[in-house]
């Protein structure tokens, strides 16, 4: 058994229905109690979808078992049929549908629809929702392409002359992290370098598209944790090469161009050396000098963990000083990529250990999930959103994809942001005498009227931390906390410490106290603040 | 399919003979487990912790208005494989995932361990781990266990099966005097309320059940009189009749007639005078009405389909009938206790097409044809239906927000006028 407070990943059989949910003409019967059809407001509420998941849940109660579920099963199933008329249907159970053991393929079967039916089985025990859609897509690509797979041995016929390139996107789900906007974008760079997409999967594709993968050259691996079976499998069987590179950042996207490019037999120079982003620019522009080595911590699925650590290290110029993923599967790559970085890499699905590390490391800037969001507020720490699980907001109206250039100026903009606090940092040294920066004096653009809660709310990050009321943090915090407690603030000190402006003024805080802490000292003096000042000056 | 939209006649007379379409089917609602979200914020000294899958985790953390709350007092015990194997393990994990809890939360007094699907699928004994743990964690922490498992309960009736195996851990009331133990989970501001109008009708002593802290749980006896807050507690209610409590009828505490109905029974069985009631209810109830009347002119004559959720359907329809002059075109509950409604169906206009049970697809062909000004629904049809151009209300905001009371009265109307207001109001 594993205690969890929040989990990163729902079930599996949450992975297959994000698959499923993105397509058309697709329908899940899925042997689940009814407390399981929880799920479909993960799209209709989450991801604001207009229309309910193409999920019929047979939803067995108690007084069902040991009678005759196999039978609910069936019903359910012919009643899908009937009513939704798909073109192909995927059968399954949800963990607890697992347990009774009822073979929800083995029943399909028997029920002789005229349309493939693909049984999913997914251990419910053992693996979690990104390989629970892996797993589906992975089974549907083989059923469905497979039947129009060439003969074995045979190579691919050289394309025609004249005709375009094509590749097919592999991966975007339902519910996935700004998966619909880097469709958008990732078609458009290919356009711009004369490749046709021919088919886009699961997201927007129908089974019949499905069958037709084969007639791509390459495939576009979008999101690998999703994608990365399947294209494999593609790659045997049909000879298509598939990218390795994910386009997230400018340099990212510069690569993933000579990528294609390559696989395509086109040339890459034009499309090089007019696309550009925002981003180098801004990250030059002296604006921006206050970003420099700004300490931080990032945690998300893999592929977009080691996206972000990237661009943060060579594209914001940031320090990374944590690096990690719930995506188990992807490990390997995870601890390659943080060697580069020289950091203990983080592999866990354990909420409250990544919130012990980030206690611990006092980052500037978490770039995380949803939990890790709540991580960081608890904590006082700006954060951006990176990586599913995510929130409604995490579905913006805005067109703002994550790949390509036009997701890299979206990452400067969302990760930027959040550090700038109204006031930016430079500007606060050369002008902290003036009497405007002084206590409850706002950001013009706040207004008068915010004065006293913004006060309040700088002020309360640093009371959160010491507060018992925040048990969860494991011993890292509690141990800070209780330092906290024991050195005291001499009278000048504090009085010294009320110079420094409000809004960094609780990290001073928390800083010299926690220097005070491991080098023994009792009482806080002016002497101290500086010290610390200085032991912690980067 | 079968499409009926026609209301069926039905006699008024005996409420308990009321014409009931029975389905069964694909539901579309909760499991029990989705009461910790409001139960571990009422008794602000629990822990509840699951025992289940990855499903009953993410369950409650959607349910939990999707992770608002950065530090809940429930958790999850998902089992893995190596716990499916033998049963043993599996307790001695239980064991060693509670030992670890209580380490890390030593402000816990009361752990529930609730039961999930799977638990009870592979019969995994809850309450013998329970009695096992509270005798070596006794005395400083309790430990009991209920179901809120999807195959054994919906969405409210975890608060029952909360309450009822909190029920035998009730003190056992001491005097002669008769005192009155109002059940079911209602918002601190609404038990202050009710206190005061207690107090001022001159009834007491008062208990509430839950209680806002484990340590200071109600006493229950033979001279113990119920009056149920929620529809949702048949079980929690005869575990304290078993105990000699008496349940006293009364319709449920929503609207003003709701509201009068319920404190009335209350009044009765304690005695007080009519007049003495009218001098105390008069000006709330007055104060409510004038509140309500803004509302009724924004309700009066809207149609309301209600698919099944919370079991407060019935009562709410009453109200909005009532109250409102709104038509109820149909009105599911997941379950539907006779006895314990009794007073609320004597109320219910004739003719109402009543459901108990839910197939899910019928239901929705239904409200499609009925075209209603209203649906009220749970969050996973509410878009979809908003998308067909049927304006909603979530049930969930029901069970979560203040509406019981004479204060409450016009809250809750409000809730029916507004996503009618914001519909009215679009333009693009
Ligand atoms: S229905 Fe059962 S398996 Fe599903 S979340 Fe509820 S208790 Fe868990
Ligand atoms: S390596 Fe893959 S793409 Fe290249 S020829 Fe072999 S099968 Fe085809």
């Amino acid at each position: 058994m594993q205690l969890t407070v929040w989990t990163y990943e729902g079930p599996p059989h949450v992975g297959a229905m994000r698959v499923a949910t993105g397509m058309e003409g697709l329908h899940y019967v899925l042997h689940a109690p009814q407390g399981d059809t929880y799920a479909d407001l993960l799209f209709t509420m989450i991801e604001r979808r207009n229309k309910r998941p193409p999920v019929t849940y047979t939803t067995f109660a108690a007084r069902d078992l040991g009678r005759d579920t196999a039978e609910l099963f069936m019903t359910a199933a012919r009643d899908a049929y009937a009513r939704f008329q798909p073109q192909a249907m995927i059968v399954g159970a949800s963990c607890t549908g697992s347990l009774i053991q009822d073979d929800p393929g083995g029943l399909a079967k028997s029920l002789g629809f005229p349309i493939p039916v693909i049984a999913i089985d997914l251990p419910a025990y053992q693996r979690k929702e990104n390989w629970g859609a892996a797993e589906t897509f992975y089974q549907l690509v083989r059923a469905l392409a497979g039947p129009n797979a060439p003969p074995p041995g045979t190579k691919r016929p050289e394309r025609a002359a004249g005709v375009r390139p094509s590749c097919n996107l592999l991966g975007p789900t339902a519910l996935g992290f700004r998966h619909r906007d880097d469709i958008t974008e990732i078609t458009g760079l290919l356009g711009k370098l004369g490749i046709d997409v021919n088919v886009v999967a699961p997201m927007g594709s129908t089974p019949a598209d499905i069958a037709r993968l084969g007639d791509a050259d390459f495939n576009v691996v979008m999101y690998p944790e999703i994608a990365g079976q399947a294209a494999s499998w593609l790659h045997r069987i049909f000879h298509q090469p598939f990218t390795k590179t994910v386009p997230i950042g400018v340099s990212a996207t510069r690569d993933f161009i000579r990528e294609v490019a390559e696989l395509a037999g086109v040339d890459p120079a034009a499309v090089l050396q007019d696309a550009s982003s925002r981003l180098p620019w801004y990250s030059h522009s002296v604006d921006s000098t206050y970003l420099t080595n700004k300490r931080v911590f990032i945690f998300g699925d893999a592929t977009h963990a080691i996206a972000a650590a990237r661009i943060a290290s060579e594209e914001l110029g940031f320090k990374v000083v944590g690096l990690g993923s719930y995506s188990r599967e992807f490990g390997r790559e995870l601890r390659e990529a943080a060697k580069r970085y020289d950091v203990e890499p983080l592999i866990t699905d354990d909420y409250l250990e990544v919130e012990a590390k980030v206690a611990e490391l006092h980052p500037e800037l978490v770039l995380g999930t949803q939990m890790e969001r709540h991580i960081a507020k608890r904590l006082g720490v700006p954060c951006a959103v990176i990586s599913a699980p995510v929130h409604v907001q995490d579905f913006p109206a805005r067109y703002a994809p994550q790949m390509g250039f036009e997701g890299a100026n979206v990452i400067f903009d969302t990760w930027v942001h959040p550090l700038m606090m109204g006031l930016e940092e430079h500007l606060l040294t050369m002008f902290k005498d003036d009497f405007e920066f002084k206590d409850g004096a706002m950001p013009s653009h706040l207004g008068t009227g915010h004065a006293a809660p913004v006060a309040e709310a700088v002020a309360e990050p640093a009371a959160s931390v010491a507060t018992p009321a925040a048990p969860d943090v494991a011993s890292a915090t509690g141990a800070a906390a209780a330092a906290a407690a024991a050195a005291v603030w001499a009278p000048e000190a504090e009085k010294e410490l009320q110079k420094i402006p409000f809004f960094v003024r609780g990290k001073a805080r928390r800083n010299t106290e926690r220097f005070a802490n491991e080098n023994g000292v009792a009482t806080i003096t002016v002497e101290t603040l500086y010290d610390a000042k200085a032991h912690f000056a980067r | 399919m079968t499409v009926h939209v026609q209301p069926r006649a039905a006699p008024v007379e005996d409420p308990v003979s009321r014409e009931v379409r029975t389905e069964s089917g694909q539901r579309e609602v909760f499991c029990g487990l989705t009461g910790i979200v409001w139960l571990h914020r009422k008794i602000q000294d629990a822990f509840f912790l699951v025992v289940g899958s990855r499903t009953c985790a993410h369950l409650i953390q959607s349910a939990a208005g999707v992770m608002i709350f950065a530090e809940p007092r429930f958790g999850t015990a998902i089992m893995e494989e190596k716990d499916l194997a033998g049963l043993t393990d599996a307790n001695d994990e239980l064991d060693r995932i509670v030992t670890q809890l209580l380490t890390r939360r030593p402000d816990i007094k009361l752990l529930f361990l609730v039961g999930s699907c799977p638990s009870e699928v592979i019969k995994l004994d809850l309450s013998r781990a329970a009695l096992r743990l509270s005798q070596r964690f006794s005395p400083g922490v309790r430990i009991l266990n209920y179901s809120g498992s999807g195959i054994e309960t919906t969405f409210t009736q975890g608060e029952d099966a909360c309450l009822a195996s909190l029920a035998p851990e009730l003190p056992a009331a001491q005097d002669e005097t008769s005192s009155l133990l109002v059940v079911g989970s209602l918002a601190d501001v609404v038990e202050d309320q009710f206190m005061r109008m207690f107090d001022a009708l001159g009834i007491g002593p008062v208990q509430f059940f839950p209680p806002r802290r484990s340590t200071a749980l109600p006493s229950v006896g033979p001279n113990t009189k119920i009056l149920m807050a929620q529809p949702f507690l048949p079980d929690t209610v005869r575990a304290l009749q078993e105990r000699g409590a008496k349940r006293l009828a009364a319709p449920f505490p929503l609207g003003v007639e709701g509201t009068t109905g319920w404190l009335r029974a209350a009044a009765d069985a304690f005695g007080i005078d009519a007049a003495q009631f009218d001098k105390v209810t008069e000006p709330n109830r007055a104060r409510a009405e004038r509140a309500l009347s803004v509302y009724k002119t924004q309700l009066a004559d809207r149609r309301i389909f209600f698919f099944p959720d919370s079991q407060l359907e019935i009562p709410l329809a009453r109200f909005l009938a009532r109250e409102l002059s709104m038509k109820l075109v149909e009105v599911g509950t997941p379950y539907l206790h006779r006895e314990h409604l009794a007073e609320e169906l004597k109320l219910l206009p004739a003719g109402v097409a009543l459901t108990e049970g839910q197939d899910v697809d019928l239901q929705l062909d239904r409200c499609r044809l009925a075209r209603p000004d209203i649906a009220v629904c749970g969050l996973g049809l509410a878009n979809p239906l908003e998308a067909e151009g049927i304006t909603t209300k979530w049930s969930i905001e029901l069970v979560f927000t203040p509406i019981q009371g004479y204060e409450q009265a016009a809250d809750l109307a409000e809730l029916f006028a507004r996503p009618l207001v914001r519909r009215a109001k679009l333009v693009a």
